[in-house]
């Protein structure tokens, strides 16, 4: 009835595993108690989980991978104070086999769950506004994508109290993740998880993609599109471009695992080497689809508080679309010591050395952007100029790698650990923080608490050189990857600074919990009634804070890159953003619910293959598949607003009439 | 002509412009239906040199892969394709190198690297 699943799935001899599921159902518990009792259902349901508006897609995003923080983070914690603990014959807290599910479900949560969310969230937050357009391309699909990533992320938590997570770091190598050595569900759990919000970021990237390509402000050209749409046309090709790949290897995986095929087997004419090869060609256009959005977020931070027109707009474009290319070219310096040979090593070697150049020329746009700039050092400027002190070194210790002797030595060692932590939270973490900070006010209609925002940075500064240079010490001495346990005592010192950097960061991820909560206290003191509070230079910052349904109540007129700074600049004259005093009638869609049924189907269908469920898979398939149909006969899907409601709403939020 | 699109309420990406006609989908099917059973055709011949016949083979799906994109995707050189070129261009680029890259990178793997298999009975 049950397949594999009964009683023996939930560890109830492992304490560290039932006290955190424990809690952590207790605080869900507690929410949903909560939400009941006030008798928030009602709004939650209409406005948010049926939501097909954009920005507020993009804010359960960022969400749900700020949560998704929290969980990678202990697991974080976890394996920073093991590894603190168990020197000599001292053996920790966590047993090999838990201490294995933790890194592996460590680094599947923060790429997967905490990365993807986050860059996806921005990106749907901020491209539409930035291109001057009601929506993306396509609303109902964008609110599938989400349910679908959230689905995948239900399911990895769900690994925690029901069976096991994967032993297998982060991207399940066979012949380890073959059933002959990981007979368990975790494997099965990392899989579909993944396939599940993996088809999610495709739909999200083919969504995004249409939308910056065919739904732009009249009279935006591509030279006239901000640098952040710049950076996310890239990212979403990439995303178009490499989840294929990442599906069908998985695809082979649990063909492999379930119907005994032998892709990646070592006998029957498998070829486990294969299964890297695929993984990684996926995986290094990954790293770029993550970091180019923020460099886009920096480059519009950098722009807008030095007062300036970014520094080289034209080679930061070329830069951005340079990396694009490039990306799909180095995935083999991830496996440099498989033994493909020198040849091949040499050119991967090389290229890989070339993509640091056009990275290289970014840093010097936004250094030249800075110069001379009447500079406010507010938040994102902290975390930019953090950034771009970080990410070099971390560039350094990258280009180094690339050479495939040094990565001879340096392979699986923690000096790589500390390499990619140093771009993955020095690129992609900054950024998105700086991201949040510049957009909050934007999205929510008031700012951030400014002090608390610096102490967050500084938390997080701080801690990652803490946590992640001793790391590189420690790498050099030969300390390995995924230990659990180590016998050189001299170790431990570093193991402990690296604790202190981890505690230090904790704090500062607390501290953003009490920035959320003293800036929404706060919020009639930080009121952004202009909806321009940063005096912004692009046409997001032309909308009331927060913007209406419809974004925008006249589309605005384009003809130059920073938009909206060049009609402040001519206010008064012809180009007056609102010069026009009559309202159209504007049809936004309506609420759809598909987005959020399809999750429910395709947990229910995911949950059951994990566990053998067939029943459940039926039903899970047939569910989905009804939603679909269903969807696709429905024939009411806008919603109109009237005129007179837009001129209401302008009339209330909207520039004041100026004289012309 | 984003907004244009817009404004007539259709989804983004339709182009009136370059949509077929009955004609010319006809044209296409032939031209589709000819190859398919070309192909069939040469994989059981001896009329041609066998070693051959696989070129031959790959001739024809290209070819295929060519009329579908014509006739059936509407793909040609007007200017208001350079997206859908620039898409296909990044698109065969990518599968390119992912064939190409592979195949490379595993020969020279089973050039230098005993197989698998072996290595892992001489480890038992």
């Amino acid at each position: 009835m049950f397949g594999r699943l009964n009683w023996a799935a939930i560890p109830f001899d492992q304490p560290v595993v039932m006290i955190a599921s424990g809690t952590v159902g207790f605080v869900i518990f507690c929410v949903l108690a909560l939400v009941t009792i006030k008798g928030w259902w009602p709004y939650l349901w209409r406005e948010w989980i049926t939501s097909v508006d954009h920005k507020r897609i993009g804010v359960m995003y960022l969400l749900l991978a700020l949560l998704m923080l929290v969980r990678g983070f202990s697991d974080a914690m976890l394996m920073r104070s093991q590894l603190a603990l168990a020197a000599g014959h001292a053996q920790g807290y966590l047993p090999p086999e838990h201490y294995d599910q933790i890194f592996s479900a460590h680094g599947t949560i923060m790429i997967f769950f905490v990365a993807m969310p986050f860059v996806v969230g921005l990106m749907n937050f901020v491209l539409p506004l930035q291109l001057g357009v009601r929506d993306v391309a396509f609303p109902v699909l964008n609110s599938v994508s989400f349910w679908l990533t959230a689905a995948g992320v239900l399911l990895v938590n769900a690994s925690l109290v029901v069976g096991e997570f994967a032993r297998t770091g982060w991207l399940a190598y066979p012949p380890l993740s073959e059933v002959a050595y990981s007979p368990g569900v975790g494997v099965d759990y990392y899989l579909w998880s993944l396939q599940i919000s993996g088809l999610g970021t495709l739909l999200s990237g083919i969504n995004l993609l249409t939308t910056i390509l065919k739904l732009r402000a009249p009279g935006m050209g591509y030279r006239q599109m901000p640098i952040f749409c710049w950076t996310a046309l890239a990212s979403n090709l990439l995303i178009v471009a490499s989840f294929p790949i990442l599906t069908a290897t998985f695809a082979m995986l649990l063909l492999d695992r379930y119907c005994d095929f032998h892709f990646f087997t070592n006998d029957l004419g498998g070829n486990p080497m294969m299964y890297i090869n695929l993984i990684w060609s996926w995986g290094h256009p990954e790293v770029y689809i993550l970091i180019l959005p923020a460099f886009g977020v920096f480059s519009e931070v950098v722009a807008t508080f030095s007062g300036k027109p970014l520094f080289g707009r034209r080679s930061m474009v070329m830069a951005t679309m340079a990396i694009c290319v490039l990306s799909f070219l180095v995935w083999l310096h991830h496996f440099f010591t498989m033994g493909a040979g020198a040849d091949v090593n040499g050119f991967f070697g090389i290229m890989t050395m070339i993509i640091a150049v056009p990275t290289g020329v970014k840093i010097f746009n936004w250094l030249f952007t800075l110069y001379g700039g009447r500079i406010r050092f507010t938040v994102p400027v902290y975390w930019a100029i953090g950034f771009m002190v970080t990410f070099v070194i971390g560039g350094m210790t990258g280009v180094l790698m690339a050479i495939p002797p040094a990565d001879f030595v340096l392979h699986n060692s923690l000096f790589l650990i500390a390499h990619f932590h140093n771009v993955a939270i020095g690129g992609v973490v900054f950024g998105v923080m700086a991201g949040i900070s510049y957009w909050f006010p934007k999205a929510f209609g008031f700012t951030l608490h400014e002090r608390l925002g610096k102490a967050v940075f500084w938390c997080w500064f701080i801690g990652f050189y803490l946590a992640f240079m001793p790391l590189y010490v420690l790498g050099l001495m030969g300390a390995t990857r995924r230990m659990q346990h180590y016998s050189n005592l001299h170790w431990q010192p570093l193991m402990l600074v690296a604790l202190a950097g981890a505690l230090l960061i904790l704090l500062g991820i607390a501290l953003t919990g009490v920035q959320l909560a003293v800036s929404i206290r706060q919020r009639e003191r930080n009121r952004d009634v202009t909806g321009d509070p940063w005096n912004g230079r692009t046409l997001e910052w032309s909308t009331p804070s927060p913007p209406p349904a419809w974004n925008f109540s006249h589309l605005p007129q384009v003809d130059r890159p920073d938009a909206f700074w060049a009609m402040k600049q001519q206010r008064g004259g012809a180009q007056n953003r609102n010069v026009k005093r009559t309202y159209e009638t504007i049809h936004v869609p309506r609420n759809n619910p598909t987005g959020f049924y399809l999750a429910f189907f395709a947990v229910l269908l995911g949950f059951s293959l994990i566990w053998r469920i067939w029943w459940g898979t039926g039903l899970g398939l047939l569910g989905a598949i009804v939603v679909c149909l269903m969807q696709a006969w429905r024939t009411d899907t806008e919603v109109e607003v009237p005129a007179e409601k837009v001129a209401a709403f302008e009339r209330l939020h909207g520039p004041k009439e100026s004289t012309v | 002509m984003s907004t244009e699109i817009e404004a007539q309420g259709m989804a983004p990406g339709v182009n009136v412009h370059t949509r077929g006609t009955r004609g010319s989908y006809l044209i296409g099917l032939s031209y589709a239906v000819v190859l398919t059973l070309a192909s069939f055709w040469a994989s059981s011949t001896d009329v041609i040199y066998s070693p051959g016949v696989p070129i031959l083979l790959g001739v024809l799906a290209i070819a295929q892969m060519g009329v579908h994109l014509v006739f059936f995707l509407h793909i040609s050189s007007a200017p208001d394709q350079t997206n859908n070129i620039l898409a296909l261009a990044f698109g065969i680029f990518v599968v390119g190198l992912l064939v190409f890259g592979s195949m490379i990178i595993m020969a020279h793997l089973n050039h230098n690297m005993m197989p698998m298999n072996k290595l892992m009975q001489m480890q038992r």
